[in-house]
C-alpha cells in the first residue's frame, strides 16, 4: 500500500506543531521518524492515523483521501502502536488482548479460527507462553510486544509506530526492532517508526525523515541524513558519525552544544572522544 | 518433547483458553443457582411461616398447575407479598451491578458508579424536592418518583454533556460527577435545613435505599428497561473491551470513542435512574458486583455485563433478607446493610489480592 502526505499543517490552538509536512511511504519500506522532543514526531504519526484532525493538507492511501475513509476500513489497512507508558489495564489475557485486534475484521463471536489465528501471531512475536497471562504482570518490554502483536493480527498494510523501543532494555529493543524489520519484509507491509535512538533508526530503516520544529529537515537515506551537520543543527550535538563502506552509519554523540558562543573547534580527535564517552 | 514444549503448542494454548472461557460460562450458572436459592430462602422466611419449598412450589404453580400445588396461605404470600419484594431487588442489583460495569469501564475509572457520580443524589434531590415542597397534595407518590427520575437522569446528561465537548477525557466526566454529587447533597441539605420536620423525616427515609415500596407494577417498568438494555449493552461488548486498553488504542481498532461513550452511558443512565427513582440510593452494589465479578472472571465484557448484574442481584437478594431478619419485626433498609456488608468485603478483597488497576 501507498501512503502520500502532502503539505500536512496541524495547529494546537495558536501553535503550530506540523508545518508543510510532505512525505510519501513505498510499499514494503520502513520509514524512520527522527527528531528532539517536541519536533512532531507523535503528532505526525497520529494524523496519518487520523487520530488529529490535521489543519489543512491531505493523507492519501493508495489515492483515497483519509476523509473519505471510515474509521472501521482505516482500521482494516492501518495498525497503530502506541507510545509506551507503564499504564494499568483492567485484568486481560495476553490472548485476549491480541484477539481485540482481529475487532475490525470480527462479528460479535470469536471463533476458534480466530483464536488459532492470534496464537499464530503470538508465535510470531514469541510470546506464545505469554498467553493466558494477565497483561498487568507482564514487563514493559513484554506489554510493548502484546500491542506489536495485536496490531499484526489486524492485518494492516501499514504499520505506525510511536517510539516502540522507548521504554526498553537494549536486548528488548533489539528483539522489538527485529521483530518489526522481519515482518515488514515478510508481510508485504510498509512501517513508519517514532524513533529516538538514531542508531537503531540507522541501522534498521530504509529511509529516514529527520524533523525539526515541526518541520522536515532532511530526508533520504540513512547515510544522507545521519551527518554530523545535520545532527548538529537539528540536535545540537556534536556527534562522531561513523561510515564503514556502505553499511548503516554508526552515530557516536560526543558533546551537546548547551551554551551559545562555545567553542566549537573541532579538535576532537579520537583520544578526546573516548574520555568524554567513558 | 519436553515439558516446556507441551505447554505452548498450539492445541496446548487452543485447550487452556477454552477451559479459561468454560469457566466464565461455569461462573455464571453458578451464581444463577446461588440467586435462585436467594430468593427461595426470602420467600421462606417472614412472618407466615413457608418452607423454601413451598415458595418455588408457590412460585410454579400459576405456571404449572399441573405439577405443583400450593396452599392459599403460600399463594397469596409469596406472589403478594415477598415476590414482588425480591423481584425489586433482583432488577435492582442486576441494573446497578450492570451500571457500575459500563461505567468503570468506559470512563476508565474503578470508582466510578451510579452513586460516585451522583446519579443518586440527583434523585434524592429530586424526591426530597418533590416530598419537602409540598407533594402530599397533589400527584403524591408518583410526584415523587417522576422528580426523582427527571434529577438522576439530569446528572446523566450533565455528564454525558461532557463527554460530547472537545478535548473530554474520561478523568473529565468521573469529575464533573462528583462536582454534581456535591452540588446536590448540598441542595438537598439546604431543603432539608428549611423543611417541615415530617417531610424532612419523609425525605430522609427516602434517601436511605430499601425496598419497601415494591409493587408488581414498578417490578415490571425497571425490569423492562434493565431486560431492554442488557442486549443493546452486550452488542457494544468488543468496543467495550477494546476501550480499556486506551482511547488511541482504541480509535485505531476502528472504535468510535466518543459515540460508544455516549450510548453506553445513555443507556445506563436510563436503566438507573428507573430503578433509583422506586429505591432511593442503594450504594456500593453498582461499585462492588462489578469488581466482584473481574477478579473472578476477568474483563470480556461478553461474559463480565451478564455476570456483574447477577451478582449485584444476589448481593441485595442476601442484603434484604439480612435486613429483615436481624432484629425482627424492625426492618433495617437495604441501603444500609448493602453498605455495612459491601464495605468491608471490599475491603477484604482488596487485601487479599491486589487488583492490578488500582
Amino acid at each position: 500500500m501507498n501512503l502520500i502526505v502532502k503539505d500536512l499543517e496541524f495547529c494546537y490552538t495558536s501553535r503550530t506543531i506540523l508545518n508543510k509536512i510532505s512525505l510519501e511511504l513505498r510499499p514494503c519500506e520502513m520509514l524512520g521518524v527522527i527528531g528532539p522532543n517536541g519536533s512532531g514526531k507523535s503528532t505526525l504519526i497520529q494524523c496519518i492515523d487520523g487520530l488529529l484532525k490535521p489543519k489543512t493538507g491531505s493523507i492519501l492511501l493508495d489515492g483515497n483521501d483519509l476523509k473519505n475513509i471510515s474509521r472501521k476500513e482505516m482500521a482494516k489497512m492501518v495498525g497503530y502502536v502506541p507510545q509506551t507508558t507503564s499504564r494499568s489495564f483492567f485484568p486481560s489475557t495476553v490472548l485476549d488482548t491480541v484477539l481485540m485486534g482481529r475487532r475490525p475484521h470480527l462479528g460479535w463471536r470469536s471463533s476458534n479460527k480466530d483464536v488459532r489465528n492470534v496464537i499464530a501471531v503470538l508465535k510470531l512475536i514469541g510470546i506464545e507462553d505469554l498467553a493466558m497471562r494477565d497483561i498487568n504482570e507482564l514487563s514493559g518490554g513484554q506489554q510493548q510486544k502484546v500491542l506489536i502483536a495485536r496490531a499484526i493480527a489486524q492485518d494492516p498494510s501499514i504499520l505506525l509506530l510511536d517510539e516502540p523501543t522507548s521504554n526498553l532494555d537494549i536486548k528488548h529493543q533489539l528483539e522489538v526492532i527485529e521483530i518489526i524489520r522481519e515482518k515488514v519484509m515478510e508481510r508485504n507491509i510498509s512501517a513508519i517508526m517514532a524513533v529516538h535512538d538514531l542508531n537503531l533508526a540507522a541501522k534498521y530503516t530504509d529511509r529516514i525523515v529527520m524533523m525539526k520544529d515541526g518541520k522536515i529537515f532532511a530526508a533520504g537515506t540513512p547515510d544522507k541524513v545521519l551527518t554530523p551537520e545535520n545532527i548538529r543543527s537539528v540536535y545540537g550535538v556534536v556527534a562522531e558519525v561513523i561510515n564503514n563502506n556502505g553499511s548503516s552509519p554508526h552515530i557516536i554523540p560526543v558533546r551537546s552544544l548547551r551554551r551559545l558562543g562555545q567553542s566549537l573547534s573541532d579538535n576532537t580527535h579520537p583520544a578526546t572522544i573516548t574520555s568524554v564517552i567513558s | 518433547m519436553n515439558p516446556l514444549d507441551e505447554g505452548t503448542s498450539d492445541d496446548a494454548i487452543m485447550d487452556s483458553y477454552q477451559k479459561y472461557v468454560g469457566r466464565k460460562t461455569i461462573f455464571i450458572l453458578s451464581t444463577l443457582i446461588i440467586l435462585i436459592l436467594a430468593a427461595g430462602l426470602a420467600g421462606s422466611l417472614g412472618q407466615a411461616k413457608i418452607t423454601a419449598w413451598d415458595a418455588y412450589a408457590a412460585f410454579l404453580s400459576r405456571y404449572f398447575p399441573n405439577y405443583f400445588s400450593s396452599s392459599w396461605l403460600a399463594e397469596t404470600t409469596i406472589w403478594n407479598l415477598r415476590l414482588p419484594r425480591i423481584a425489586l431487588g433482583i432488577v435492582t442489583g442486576a441494573g446497578l451491578g450492570i451500571a457500575g460495569c459500563i461505567m468503570q469501564g468506559v470512563l476508565k475509572n474503578p470508582l466510578a458508579s451510579p452513586y460516585t457520580l451522583g446519579i443518586s443524589a440527583g434523585a434524592t434531590f429530586g424526591a426530597s424536592l418533590a416530598i419537602i415542597g409540598g407533594a402530599g397534595l397533589v400527584g403524591g407518590d408518583y410526584l415523587i418518583i417522576g422528580n426523582a427520575f427527571f434529577f438522576s437522569l439530569l446528572v446523566s446528561f450533565i455528564i454525558i454533556g461532557f463527554a460530547g465537548r472537545r478535548g473530554a477525557t474520561p478523568e473529565t466526566m468521573v469529575l464533573v460527577g462528583i462536582a454534581v454529587l456535591y452540588i446536590f447533597s448540598a441542595a438537598t441539605t439546604f431543603l432539608q435545613y428549611f423543611g417541615e420536620e415530617s417531610a424532612v423525616v419523609q425525605s430522609v427515609f427516602w434517601s436511605v435505599g430499601s425496598l419497601e415500596r415494591a409493587s408488581w407494577e414498578k417490578v415490571f417498568i425497571s425490569g423492562a428497561l434493565v431486560i431492554v438494555s442488557i442486549p443493546l449493552l452486550m452488542l457494544k461488548s468488543w468496543d467495550l473491551n477494546i476501550l480499556t486498553t486506551g482511547d488511541d488504542s482504541a480509535r485505531s481498532l476502528g472504535v468510535n470513542v466518543k459515540q460508544i461513550r455516549i450510548y453506553t452511558m445513555s443507556i445506563v443512565s436510563l436503566m438507573v435512574s428507573s430503578i433509583v427513582c422506586f429505591t432511593g440510593t442503594i450504594g456500593f452494589i453498582g461499585l462492588v458486583a462489578p469488581h466482584i465479578t473481574r477478579l473472578v472472571i476477568g474483563t470480556d465484557y461478553r461474559y463480565l455485563i451478564p455476570a456483574s448484574g447477577i451478582v449485584g442481584a444476589i448481593l441485595i437478594v442476601g442484603s434484604d433478607i439480612i435486613s429483615r431478619n436481624l432484629i425482627p419485626p424492625i426492618i433495617i433498609p437495604v441501603g444500609v446493610i448493602t453498605a455495612f456488608m459491601g464495605g468491608p468485603l471490599f475491603l477484604y478483597l482488596i487485601m487479599r489480592r491486589r487488583m492490578g488497576y488500582f
